[in-house]
């Protein structure tokens, strides 16, 4: 025994056979080759065409009338997120002291209002005269004129019809709401808007925060995504389309919030991350902690993987 | 001629000799490529770690050339829609023989004798490697990576995360995907490597109350 090398006093008492790693990985190389070729070529791999606002207004324009009413009015999901993109009250989750969704701050403050209608109307306004007057006319009342045309559309789009294109509600006091949505719904049925809420004054542009939202903001997007079952009742985090493997890891992620208290309560993704956070430690700390630790003498797991060492001694 | 100097010289030292006797000491080549090894190694759980790295090796060369070619490359391409589905397959093999290979050395209780370190690192990387996956998917460019992104931001923002880890913005998310994670998750295998050849294999458990599972170093 070579008293000098760790290794060699480590494995005293232990017989030391000959062993090929390097033979060994290239199998293991080989067998995996063989496996994922075969997979791929027999199963290949989805790839359902991402949905755009332009797909979505040719499609439902109710739900994007409506939703589009809501980013006006101020009254949709992100117009009322908290941060980082508005400044909304009691809107980001906490837990007790902890509250790092308000320790972050609103880096990427979004008015809906502005961003995702008036301004893309802007644009669309120069040469109609029609919708110049509407924004003009929307601008100059004031904010409770607004709300109540926006209240009472929205409530009027419940028995929405679509004719030529258009959506049409029972006739009422909306000011100049109609125009304005039917003009964004033009622009929207183009796809002149989802380039329009890709605009940041630069050429190159890789963030779709915006037109995200507004889609994740409709009903739309989600129930295309129920039907895949992507939404996160559904174990959507660990799910793809069709019937591929996804993010099968993420189930235990996935779980909590399928369970009570975590699906009913407010804060329900700070509950599950502050709880993954700290399961995923203990499973790096598990050297340190009794009982964890001793599990795996406990249960003789250790006894099939080497029966043949304990049965050869 | 003799130099009529009996007293030994003294040992130069430097940082390069320091890291230089520090890998000689640590892992000599005998180490790092053995041709022995104790003879309980011959059992089927060793393979998983084996399996998982060859997994990560097809990861990583598929991933490579779909960056080569671009994000808008498979959507388009026969050839890079067989690319992807390579890329897609071989991270399903890879996380699945890690996920193996973590419950195997947990009841084998890997971390004795020493080696709580290469477990924590294994830690890490299935972790790292769930945050790289996940901003794969993210950056599909189709419906399933545009509704992950839309519902994980949710998670991200109520974490204080959103602000620089932005789930909706392409471009962060496709260069953390292509570029720095999966460099701090090949990194973070070499170093697992590394740590475990180092050290060589954990001795099976004996049920003696003196061979308990425990992070202590061996005695010398």
């Amino acid at each position: 025994m070579n008293t000098d090398d760790p290794q060699a006093r480590y494995y005293t008492g232990i017989k030391m056979i000959r062993y090929d790693l390097v033979k060994e990985f290239v199998l293991a190389l080989l067998a995996v080759s063989v496996l994922v070729v075969g997979l791929a070529g027999v199963f290949s791999s989805p790839d359902d065409p991402a949905v755009t606002i332009q797909t979505w207004a040719t499609t439902n324009p109710v739900d994007f009338v409506t939703t589009a009413a809501s980013e006006l009015a101020g009254t949709s999901g992100t117009a009322g997120y908290g941060p980082p993109y508005t400044n909304t009250a009691d809107a980001a989750q906490a837990v007790g002291p902890i509250a790092p969704q308000t320790w972050a701050g609103v880096s990427m403050p979004i008015d809906t209002a502005k961003d995702f209608v008036l301004q893309p109307l802007g644009f669309a306004a120069v040469g109609n005269p029609t919708l110049t007057t509407a924004l003009q006319a929307y601008g100059a009342a004031s904010s409770d004129q607004q709300t109540t045309w926006l209240t009472n559309y929205s409530t009027a789009l419940a028995d929405a019809t679509v004719a030529n294109e258009q959506v049409s509600v029972v006739s009422g006091e909306y000011g100049p709401v109609p125009d304005l949505m039917t003009g964004l719904l033009g622009l929207a049925r183009t796809g002149a808007l989802d380039g329009l809420l890709l605009q940041s004054g630069n050429l190159y542009q890789t963030d779709f925060t915006k037109p995200l939202l507004f889609m994740g903001d409709g009903e739309y997007l989600p129930n295309l995504a129920a039907d895949q079952h992507l939404t996160g009742d559904q174990w959507g985090m660990m799910n793809e389309t069709g019937l591929y493997p996804g993010q099968t890891w993420l189930w235990l992620f996935s779980f909590w919030y399928q369970i009570p208290p975590f699906n009913t309560a407010p804060n329900t993704d700070l509950l599950v991350t502050l709880l993954m956070i700290g399961l995923t430690s203990l499973l790096a700390l598990v050297p340190f902690i009794p009982i964890l630790r001793d599990i795996p003498r406990w249960v003789p797991i250790h006894r099939i993987i080497w029966r043949r060492y304990y049965g050869g001694r | 001629m003799s130099s009529g100097n009996s007293e030994p010289q003294a040992e130069p030292s430097s940082w390069t000799l320091a890291i230089r006797r520090f890998l000689q000491r640590s892992l000599p080549l005998k180490h790092l490529l053995p041709d022995r090894q104790p003879v309980f190694v011959g059992s089927w759980v060793y393979i998983f770690g084996v399996v998982a790295i060859a997994g990560l090796m097809w990861v990583v060369g598929s991933g490579v050339v779909l960056a080569l070619f671009g994000p808008q490359w498979w959507h388009q391409s026969g050839v890079g829609r067989f690319v992807n589905s390579l890329h897609l397959w071989s991270v399903q093999v890879f996380f699945v023989f890690m996920v193996l290979h973590l419950w195997g050395q947990y009841f084998m209780a890997s971390w004795r004798d020493g080696r709580a370190k290469t477990w924590m690192v294994g830690v890490v990387i299935f972790a790292f490697s769930i945050v790289t996956a996940f901003t794969g998917f993210v950056s599909q460019q189709n419906f399933a990576g545009q509704w992950i992104a839309v519902n994980a931001k949710d998670a991200t923002n109520a974490a204080g995360i959103g602000s620089f880890f932005n789930v909706l913005n392409f471009g962060q998310m496709y260069g953390l995907h292509i570029a720095l994670l999966p460099m701090l998750v090949a990194t973070l295998v070499g170093v697992h490597i590394l740590l475990v050849r180092m050290k060589g294999v954990v001795r099976p458990i004996e049920n003696k109350p003196d061979a308990q599972p425990s992070h202590e170093e061996p005695a010398s």
